[in-house]
């Protein structure tokens, strides 16, 4: 088939480190795909990850990945579909010998290569990088990283498509790397694909497009989806997004055949606008994309056409992602019944700080919201009707001392019997305390990780 | 001109970014965006908040897409593991957005009159 008229088949099977398990299963088995692409990492996934490689060394990345893989790769090897995600996490290297175990027991030995990333790991080059004068100043503060370095738990930078790309080269099937761009899980397979130059932006930022629509799964396909969401059918079945992809950049968002939710406009429309900055500058490590330039075609039967993205140059900065104890926290509940629901937690709730104030006890911030009234839109909604059935009192404190967050969970129970009336809702026991993993985005020029990039790959 | 309420004239997603939260907008009728773009001022959006949002809202335009973007500083009490609130990641900021009032023409108003909301009678089917 000639280049023009070929198409790649990406699929989404995971939007988040706990999504539909069975997802990735149903794009496997659902129709022809060239690629599946999970994407495990947010945020605070990372730090979470770096505490439990903490306590156990073969721990850092998404669990679920292991048996998941080892269900679908004897399928995987058969098709020919190739798999790349950042289940890795902070320990992508544990990761890959788990997968090469997996595909072991899965009967694939001798037919499969596992791909493996690494190098975005700068948890240990921190005080290094620091000395040689890199600052990795707050993006919105500008503060220097010095100030907080003790209490760094993980930091990772964001990498982009030439680590994926080159293991694809060596004829990896499946790719595990740490901190990779979630949007390069897609644009990867693209370039290797099409064999797109660093300097061709608009097809990068195409690809880069539809990495955006395919990270969140099944948010483009119906899911947390505001329009008509009541008539979109079979939910219970939902499609994950597939975006098949030109030589040219030009893609359709579609999903298989026979699945359930919905792909139209504005299915992929609001997914485009979701976590979205300025819009003329959404920038990933290999091009920034301009997402006004998006057009999009209603086909109908579940396609969606994405035409006429403009790209511009790379800069010379990537991101990194930088996790840092900044404290305590814990959050207690309590459900107060009719009549006077509202005026009830409201009263145990001023009861409540009293105590916490008699007994000497400081905090950075006391949060109080009556969920069932105002937890979600806040001043927005008023006062709550006097006849309000019933609203859950939900308090949260903050503190950098550990105690005095611990003593804060010892008081929500007795007001049970201390306080207002008509209460229930405390059988979950007392509130967990819960470490505080603050976040510091910044910025590092890009050679000071490039040049750590490693890509070895394995057989099965 | 008559007062509606923006759910019945766009949908809506967010999500958040460190302490900012993102609101993007999108018309479900394209004649509707200059409507949207006209009155969803940054000062508009920032007052209709109040207190909700700490700092400065930004406002981006997509026309291609009839939507705005709108960037709602220091709205998610710290953001990340260190917000107390249930919306700690601002995923529901769209349909507090969606709570707004506009001023519309009448016809149009007459037009959208129960869109955006379930229809009456509706129930999610299925046994029991």
């Amino acid at each position: 088939m000639s280049d023009e008229s070929r198409v790649v088949r990406i699929a989404s099977g995971q939007g988040f480190w706990g999504d539909d398990l069975e997802a990735p299963v149903r794009q496997v088995e659902g129709g022809p795909i060239d690629y599946l692409m999970l994407d495990y990492l947010a945020e605070v996934t990372m730090s979470i990850m770096q505490k439990q490689r903490a306590r156990s060394p073969e721990a850092g990345y998404a669990r679920d990945f292991v048996p998941l893989m080892e269900r679908i790769f004897p399928k995987c090897v058969e098709d020919g579909v190739r798999v790349v995600t950042n289940a890795g996490g902070v320990n992508p290297e544990g990761c890959a010998e788990a997968l090469v175990e997996a595909g072991r027991r899965a009967g694939v030995q001798g037919r499969a290569r596992v791909g493996l990333v690494t190098g975005d790991d700068l948890m240990d080059r921190l005080e290094d990088l620091i000395a040689d004068g890199h600052e990795l100043a707050h993006m919105e503060t500008g503060e220097p990283l010095s100030t907080i370095v003790e209490q760094v738990q993980s930091a990772n930078a964001y990498i982009g498509a030439a680590p994926i790309v080159e293991a694809l080269g060596k004829g990896a099937d499946v790719i595990v790397t740490g901190r990779s761009t979630d949007t390069a899980l897609t644009y990867g397979p693209l370039i290797h694909e099409f064999g797109w130059a660093a300097d061709d932006h608009d097809r990068i930022a195409a690809g880069v497009v539809a990495g955006h629509i395919n990270e969140c799964g099944a948010q483009c396909t119906g899911g947390n989806c505001l329009i008509d969401w009541w008539e979109i059918p079979d939910m219970a079945n939902v499609g994950f997004p597939i975006v098949e992809v030109s030589a040219d950049g030009t893609f359709v968002v579609t999903k298989h055949p026979g699945t359930g939710g919905r792909v139209s406009r504005a299915t992929v429309a609001e997914q485009i606008v979701y976590e979205m900055g300025d819009p003329t500058d959404y920038i990933t490590p290999d091009v920034v994309a301009d997402f006004t330039t998006i057009h999009l075609d209603d086909l109908g039967n579940h396609r969606v056409r994405v035409h006429g993205v403009k790209g511009g140059p790379r800069t010379d900065f990537l991101k990194v992602s930088i996790a840092y104890s900044s404290g305590w926290k814990a959050t207690g509940t309590l459900t107060y019944a009719w009549p006077d629901a509202a005026a009830k937690a409201r009263a145990a709730d001023r009861i409540l700080r009293e105590r916490l104030d008699r007994l000497g006890l400081h905090f950075d911030e006391i949060r109080t919201e009556l969920v069932g009234w105002d937890s979600t839109h806040g001043a927005l909604v008023g006062e709550p009707p006097a006849d309000i059935p019933e609203v859950q009192l939900r308090v949260g404190v903050r503190a950098a001392d550990r105690a005095a967050v611990e003593r804060f969970t010892r008081e929500i129970a007795p007001l049970v019997l201390t306080g207002p009336p008509s209460v229930t809702g405390f059988a979950g026991g007392r509130p967990r305390v819960q470490e505080i993993m603050a976040y510091w985005p910044a910025l590092v020029r890009r050679g000071v990780v490039e040049d750590h990039l490693r890509v070895e790959v394995r057989e099965v | 001109m008559t007062k509606v309420q923006l759910v019945h004239l766009a949908h809506a997603r967010s999500g958040d970014k460190g302490d900012t939260a993102n609101v993007g907008v999108i018309a479900y009728d394209e004649a509707h965006y200059c409507l949207l773009r006209e009155q969803l001022t940054p000062e508009a959006v920032k007052a209709h908040f109040g207190e909700m949002v700490k700092g400065d809202v930004e406002r981006f335009e997509l026309p291609n897409l009839s939507a705005l973007n709108f960037l709602l500083y220091g709205a998610l009490g710290g953001g990340g593991t260190m917000s107390l609130m249930n919306d700690a990641q601002g995923k529901v900021f769209s349909t507090g957005l969606l709570r707004m009032e506009i001023d519309v023409p009448a016809d149009v108003a007459e037009a959208v009159k129960g869109r955006g909301r379930v229809p009456e009678g509706w129930s999610p089917g299925g046994e029991g």
